[in-house]
């Protein structure tokens, strides 16, 4: 079992998850993020200024966010002497910018830390296709009005064909794979029905519709629209009125006609963005900061890219040996809902046998111990925020039923995995 | 070259470069030596062969130059002496004007009157773009107009279209927006500052840099002849819709003065004439008294405080417009109320505010950064002061001064924003009252220049100290008053409401009785002001002042309220609104009352009142009060405020004037001996 200095998570908080309708979201990546960290500031005994670096995973700035980070750090008052960096491992974006925070505590650079992930995938761009771009460029470089003439005439109407920034981040390039298309893969390999699918989808929104009900997530802050002065309190993605027969009449969105994997079984396109707050043994006794939980140990793993679903089961299980656990030690579960297919897939993978299980049977991790609260596929996925989310429900999930351990994991684009271990801590530090 | 005030130096370009920086004095202003020396410099830079352009400067902190130095025109004796001090400027700035060699005036910090009259005489002027460059000619605020050429060299250099609204207006121009009027040539960081003065005075501005100069001078046919008295007329008519013009002669002068001359050479001596005449004028010696009040009530605030952080609680029309204007000052705000949709309209206000404000994005982004909606009040105890603007009752507000006492820093101020509870009721929550004071803003909040900053008995000096400083940084005017009913401002306005209401009993038309106040002066007619303010809300300060001085609440407005028609806010008051506008009748019934009866019946309400507070001690001094009733409610400037009008009426005349109303209407008008000691 590997141990480290101890990393506490003393305060964390997040943005209601805000389903992208049509058209640009009200708030930036960086107002979302702006958001969701000025209350937990504000409630803090010690400044922002007091930071010793602000750390957010981000995959889909816009052209003015710019390293988004220090960014957000100005804005929310840490003044120009708190440095600030942006990381990026797509889904797991939010979860690196944990683990960095945790790396610079442990290697006692800092000893309070800022970190999380935002996404405003509502507003990821179009762009000009490359024909576009460099006509421009020639347009441009034409240096006399015949030449701007000549070169006005080469246009082709094909140059205005927009790419769409969201679609082709949400690609394997590598593999010529859209991630819909990976997932199809994953329900391929283990044998994945679409009424599975279906049935785990459905669970997902009324898990979450259940935790919402009970006010069972926590730290969750309304945000004001500025433009038009509505409040939006909740994670709005969630369906009430979802249904097997709903799900049911949906198309194969990726592998069309003949997949599976649709829509109402797949992630939501989602703003959003959360945050927490790390702290050294050291600062958590010298401002006698309350603390939630602590960070155990993380696990990255790589895998084939055309099954990057099956990350977060790779990911547990290299967990496992580092820390010489058993399945069975962890209190509770959750596992980034990319789609209800990769989630199956790796509750299959990692059941014993490796073969192919109805999943609320023999499965090595029970369904009642993930993702109690619902998970991406009713709440959402904004990319950046995705990995910080889920470690606070996790928190919750705790919190509530008096557990201690935690694993929280997700897949990532591209063939990876990754995997948390928490431990919730409480009453007084000694 | 013996100067004084300016330094005069010549760089290695042979560039002449002269930096104003006044004696004795932390901002330039320009006088007879300031500018003697000026001509001098002018005169050496043209003739001397070791120069080829001037470049004018400012040396002091503070900014350019802030203007001709009033009191000197105050102290001419004689119209003579006046006239001559106004030519000999005209006389400096046409030297400047006509150099053969290139000048250039780089502007950085104020540059107002005086001193943009001269940056306009020369040839080129750059802005630096801090925020604190402003430029522009208010001297119509003071009741005159330019007087060094301003009037016909703005016109010229971007048009009438443009120039005439901002001389008449007295408005000041950031530098960015001077750089969009093409007012200045460059707006520039004050890095490039000096390498493009020294840039353009060596090659001059190829025509072709600079497409503005071709454009402006399409605007600038407007002042030709055959257009001149069509814009004349179309001005005339937007200003008449929001002032009496006849109450500020300066207007009609200086629109007359263009009409008939444009933008001509013989403009200039009819500028020195016409302004000459606006100065011994009553409305332009009250506008610079309180011109003067105003430095005097900034001058108050003397604590060395700066305050970072300000909680507001209730975020309701005051406390969100309170919060916005604070954070729009560059202070941190928590605003805190029961849930976020109390405060989500708050915020709404507020972008809308930063956005005709400040105009640029990222301004604008940062205010809203600074405005921090705070449900459970997390911002209480980082705060350095804390203002409850709850709704008005006393155990809830208590309730909320315990809170303070148990979560604030020990430094921080807290203050109330209440318009009718005692401060000496409230702070008996505090284990420590001293620490409450009032902190009185006026709705709406951007618009009134004026806080009242109330001291209850226990209220220490500090304390007081502190908040005023507190206001001053939020570029509002303090105004210190004691915690007695009302305070000053809506003791004052409340008689004259309740005489109004009265007028409308007796079926006088409604807009008849606002025409007579507007008439008089008042920007809007008390009926007017009674419904924007709210029913409700007037009557909850009337009966709280009849409690403690006697009179009686017009039965129409207790009937309004039962209605619940309230004003604006519920589309009924005494009027009738639709989508926030004012649906006139027109007036045909036969009226008994002449108008100018109906303005004395308001007017000397208010007045008896004044005097009431002022021998009560309410304010410091009649020009206190005065200062107070102009900048609270915007009683007729040019009329000096209450205290002022009496004076310049004649007591006489006033006293025979109340008997005469008490005769006719009753004991209200009925001025005691405490209305003599003050007046005299």
């Amino acid at each position: 079992m590997r141990n480290h200095k101890p990393v506490y998570i003393v305060d964390m908080s997040r943005t209601p998850f805000i389903k992208a309708e049509q058209g640009p979201g009200a708030f930036s990546a960086s107002d979302l993020a702006v958001a969701a960290c000025r209350p937990m500031l504000l409630r803090q005994s010690f400044l922002p200024t007091e930071l010793g670096e602000v750390i957010t995973g981000c995959m889909m700035p816009s052209s003015e966010e710019a390293n988004i980070s220090r960014v957000i750090s100005l804005r929310i008052g840490c003044g120009k002497e708190v440095p600030a960096y942006t990381v990026q491992r797509n889904c797991a974006s939010g979860m690196q910018a944990l683990d960095c925070a945790m790396k610079d505590i442990q290697l006692e650079r800092h000893d309070l830390v800022l970190a999380g992930g935002v996404d405003a995938m509502s507003r990821a761009p179009l762009l000009f296709n490359s024909g576009m771009t460099a006509w421009f460029s020639r347009f441009a470089s034409s240096k006399n009005v015949a030449q701007k003439l000549k070169t006005l005439l080469q246009f082709r109407p094909q140059f205005l064909a927009p790419e769409i920034a969201l679609l082709k981040g949400l690609t394997d390039h590598t593999v010529r794979m859209s991630m819909g298309q990976t997932a199809e893969e994953v329900a391929y390999r283990y044998q994945i029905s679409r009424e599975a699918m279906d049935a785990y989808a459905l669970q997902s929104h009324m898990r979450a519709m259940q935790a919402q009900k009970n006010k069972s997530l926590t730290n969750i802050v309304p945000l004001i629209n500025p433009s038009n002065g509505n409040v939006i309190a909740i994670d709005n993605g969630v369906r009430a009125d979802s249904s097997l027969e709903r799900l049911a009449k949906l198309k194969p969105f990726f592998d069309k006609p003949f997949g599976a994997v649709t829509a109402g079984n797949s992630s939501q396109i989602t703003d959003g963005a959360a945050y927490m707050l790390l702290a050294s043994e050291a600062a958590v006794k010298r401002l006698n900061l309350p603390v939630r939980a602590k960070i155990v140990d993380v696990a990255w793993v790589g895998l084939a890219p055309e099954v990057m679903g099956l990350g977060p089961a790779v990911a547990i299980q290299k967990l496992m040996q580092q820390q010489n656990c058993e399945l069975n030690s962890i209190d509770y579960w959750e596992m980034n809902e990319a789609f209800a297919a990769q989630v199956l897939g790796c509750l299959s993978m990692l059941s014993q046998e490796g073969q192919v299980q109805a999943p609320t049977q023999n499965s090595s991790i029970p369904q009642d111990k993930l993702n109690i609260y619902g998970g991406a596929i009713a709440l959402g996925h904004p990319v950046g925020a995705s990995g910080v989310r889920i470690v606070m429900q996790l928190i919750n999930a705790l919190e509530n039923n008096n557990a201690k351990r935690g694993v929280a994991t997700l897949c990532i684009g591209g063939g990876q995995g990754g995997a948390m271990l928490i431990e919730r801590v409480s009453g007084e530090i000694v | 070259m013996n100067l004084q005030h300016w330094r005069y130096e010549i760089d290695a370009h042979k560039i002449a470069w002269a930096t104003f920086d006044k004696v004795d004095s932390s901002v330039n202003t320009l006088d007879y030596a300031t500018l003697k020396e000026l001509a001098n410099i002018i005169d050496t830079a043209e003739y001397s062969p070791e120069v080829v352009g001037l470049v004018i400067q400012s040396g002091k902190k503070s900014g350019f130059i802030a203007g001709a130095d009033i009191t000197q025109f105050q102290h001419c004796k004689n119209p003579e002496e006046g006239l001559k001090l106004v030519l000999y400027g005209q006389e400096v700035f046409a030297c400047l004007e006509k150099m053969e060699k290139p000048s250039l005036a780089l502007i950085e910090g104020a540059c107002m009157g005086g001193g943009f009259e001269l940056a306009l005489a020369c040839r080129y002027r750059i802005a630096c773009d801090s925020e604190s460059t402003l430029m522009g000619l208010p001297e119509i605020k003071l009741g005159i107009h330019p007087g060094w050429g301003g009037s016909i060299r703005l016109p010229r250099l971007i048009g009438a279209f443009q120039a005439l609204p901002l001389i008449l207006s007295g408005k000041g121009l950031s530098a960015y927006q001077a750089g969009v009027l093409h007012v200045v040539d460059y707006v520039l960081p004050k890095r490039e500052c000096e390498n493009a003065a020294r840039d353009i005075i060596l090659k001059g501005l190829a025509l072709a840099s600079f497409p503005h100069r071709l454009i402006s001078s399409l605007y600038r046919m407007s002042n030709m002849t055959g257009v001149r008295m069509l814009i004349a007329n179309f001005i005339r008519k937007q200003i008449a819709k929001k002032t009496v013009m006849q109450h500020y002669p300066a207007l009609e002068a200086l629109i007359s003065q263009w009409q008939k001359h444009g933008v001509s050479e013989d403009a200039y001596a009819n500028e020195a004439a016409s302004l000459v005449s606006l100065f011994p004028t009553e409305t332009s010696q009250n506008l610079i008294r309180l011109f003067f009040l105003q430095t005097r009530m900034k001058s108050g605030a003397k604590a060395s405080i700066l305050i970072n952080h300000v909680h507001v609680i209730g975020a309701g029309t005051m406390g969100g417009d309170i919060a916005a204007w604070c954070a729009l000052n560059g202070i941190k705000v928590t605003l805190q109320d029961r849930g976020e949709s109390y405060i989500a309209p708050a915020i709404l206000r507020a972008k809308i505010l930063f956005e005709k404000k400040l105009k640029l994005k990222h301004l604008v982004m940062a205010a809203n950064d600074r405005l921090i909606p705070d449900v459970k009040g997390d911002g209480m105890r980082h705060a350095d002061v804390i203002i409850e603007a709850i709704y008005e009752n006393l155990v809830a507000k208590q309730e909320i001064l315990k809170q303070m006492e148990q979560h604030a820093k020990p430094s921080a101020i807290f203050a109330t924003n209440t318009s009718s509870i005692m401060l000496d009721a409230m702070n008996t929550a505090l284990s420590d009252p001293s620490r409450l004071v009032g902190i009185h803003f006026f709705n709406p909040v951007a618009m009134m220049q004026l806080v009242e900053v109330v001291c209850g008995e226990k209220t220490s000096d500090a304390v007081i100290a502190q908040a005023m400083t507190f206001v001053k940084q939020i570029k509002r005017l303090p105004l210190k008053v004691k915690s007695r009913p009302g305070f000053l401002v809506n003791r004052i306005l409340m008689p004259y409401l309740m005489e109004s209401v009265k007028l409308v009993e007796e079926g006088v038309p409604m807009e008849r009785i606002d025409q007579a106040a507007v008439q008089f002066g008042m920007p809007m007619g008390p009926i007017e002001l009674a419904d924007t303010v709210g029913l409700d809300i007037c009557l909850s300060v009337a009966k709280e002042l009849t409690e403690h001085f006697g009179g009686e609440i017009p039965k129409a407005l207790l009937d309004k309220v039962d209605q619940k028609q309230l004003g604006k806010k519920t589309a009924k008051g005494f009027y009738t609104y639709h989508r926030g506008k004012k649906q006139t009748q027109r007036i045909d019934c036969v009226v008994s009352i002449c108008i100018e009866d109906i303005a004395d019946r308001l007017i000397y309400r208010m007045l008896n009142e004044s005097a009431r507070c002022l021998s009560e001690g309410i304010v410091e001094d009649a020009d206190m009060l005065d200062a107070g009733m102009v900048f609270g409610t915007g009683f007729a400037p040019f009329r000096g405020g209450p205290m002022q009008y009496i004076k310049t009426v004649g007591i006489e005349q006033i006293r025979a004037r109340f008997k005469a109303l008490q005769e006719q209407y009753g004991k209200r008008f009925e001025t005691d001996d405490h209305f003599i000691n003050a007046i005299s």
